[in-house]
């Protein structure tokens, strides 16, 4: 049950160093009020930046607001600071599950039970990932922490479940899979995903065809300048940003975004979809 | 214009730690119209591919409707090559070590950019 948010607000107000923010924060998202549960977990996070669980809190917050990206760091973040953070573990794991990698949601669910073997929605979680239960079996916390008595989670895996992930869509699961992510060959013909314009019109074609040869191009240029392989191209224009990466040796990975995801931070998207990419060209062989 | 400029717009982004050379480059044709370069670096070649690289990125940002590219940036294993394209055609050009402040160099850059425009 939800705890009195206004006994935990006037806790806090005592003590703002106080880890009282984790509950306050907890007891907001579950009433689904995501920008106070927000402002509280980064309150928090502010004043204990090293605390696992602020950083669990906020994973899920972001979670529940379909925030994906910024949730996986924030579990990852979690991770780093306690390898054994059973809420972050869980946490990726359906965000893994959520993308298709089912081996990695079954690794960060492993490392859950090992140690928290008691857990018992850890075995209720592995059920689902395995296809022997169906979503709403997930548990209230943890890989479904996610969510919780909202039913977000229970929606997403309603609408994925994992025998129902169209091997066609590579970014499965991604932020921008259909409007911001583009896999090419090397011919620059389009493997997956696609780009639109702020307008909504689709440019994956012309787009694709225009970045044909990129990727030679910047191979000749290191060769030339001896800097070893290229890693990525980044360019900023006018209304958006894009990063393009090689996620294997014979294809070109896009990412584009607007102008408020700084270049640096799209780099890091770039990577996590290149990893989703060599993925699927795997299983495609 | 008078090559001062472009040796002053030059020295500005060669003085930041890092940068092995920068060039201006005439990005219709990729050809050198001023470089300060370390020994080694073969500028006539870099500045052709800087040029298609550049027109090729430029073609693609413009038709995914971000407008032309205002800086871009390849990484490599062992350094980089950045680039801003100016006015009148020009691309201001930096060949850097792997660990340069990235950030720094494209403020020179776009420094660089307006001066010699």
């Amino acid at each position: 049950m939800p705890e009195d948010v206004k006994a935990l607000s006037a806790d806090l107000a005592r003590d703002p160093q106080s880890l009282v923010f984790l509950r306050l924060g907890e007891a907001l998202r579950q009433k689904r009020q995501f920008e106070a549960a927000t402002r509280i977990a980064l309150h928090g996070l502010e004043r204990h930046p090293h605390l696992a669980d602020g950083h669990d809190l906020y994973a899920r917050i972001l979670a529940d607001r379909h925030d994906y990206e910024h949730a996986f760091d924030e579990w990852d973040m979690a991770l780093r600071i306690a390898p054994q953070h059973i809420g972050a573990l869980k946490g990726l794991a359906f965000l893994y599950f959520k993308i298709g990698d089912l081996a990695q949601a079954e690794a960060h669910l492993e490392a859950a039970y090992r140690a928290a073997p008691e857990d018992p929605t850890i075995a209720q979680a592995f059920a689902v990932i395995r296809g022997e239960a169906l979503p709403p079996a997930f548990p209230d916390e943890g890989v479904e922490a996610a969510t919780e008595e909202d039913g977000v989670v229970e929606e997403s895996f309603a609408e994925e479940s994992v025998t129902a992930l169209p091997e066609t869509l590579v970014f499965a699961g991604l932020e921008g899979a259909q409007e911001g992510l583009l896999l090419l060959d090397a011919a620059g013909l389009v493997l997956g995903g696609a780009l639109k314009t702020s307008d909504g019109v689709d440019v994956t074609e012309t787009v694709a065809a225009y970045l044909a040869g990129v990727s030679q191009e910047a191979s000749r240029t290191a060769k030339l300048l001896e800097l070893g392989e290229w890693r990525g191209v980044s360019a900023e224009g006018q209304s958006g940003h894009v990063h393009v990466v090689q996620p294997t040796p014979g294809s070109m990975l896009l990412v584009m975004r607007d102008r408020s995801v700084p270049l640096g931070r799209l780099g890091m998207l770039a990577q996590r979809a290149a990893q989703a990419a060599r993925r699927w060209l795997e299983q495609q062989r | 214009v008078s090559a001062v400029p472009f040796g002053h717009a030059l020295d500005v982004v060669t003085r930041v730690r890092g940068v092995r050379g920068a060039m201006l480059v005439a990005s219709e044709d990729g050809l050198v119209v001023a470089e300060q370069l370390m020994e080694g670096i073969k500028g006539s070649a870099v500045a052709a591919l800087a040029a298609s690289l550049s027109g090729r990125l430029r073609r693609a940002m413009v038709a995914a409707g971000l407008g032309p590219s205002q800086f871009w940036h390849l990484q490599c294993e062992g350094g980089a090559l950045l680039v801003v394209p100016g006015k009148e055609g020009l691309l201001v050009v930096a060949v850097t070590e792997p660990d340069v402040n990235v950030g720094l160099v494209r403020l020179e850059l776009l420094r660089a950019a307006e001066v010699v425009g």
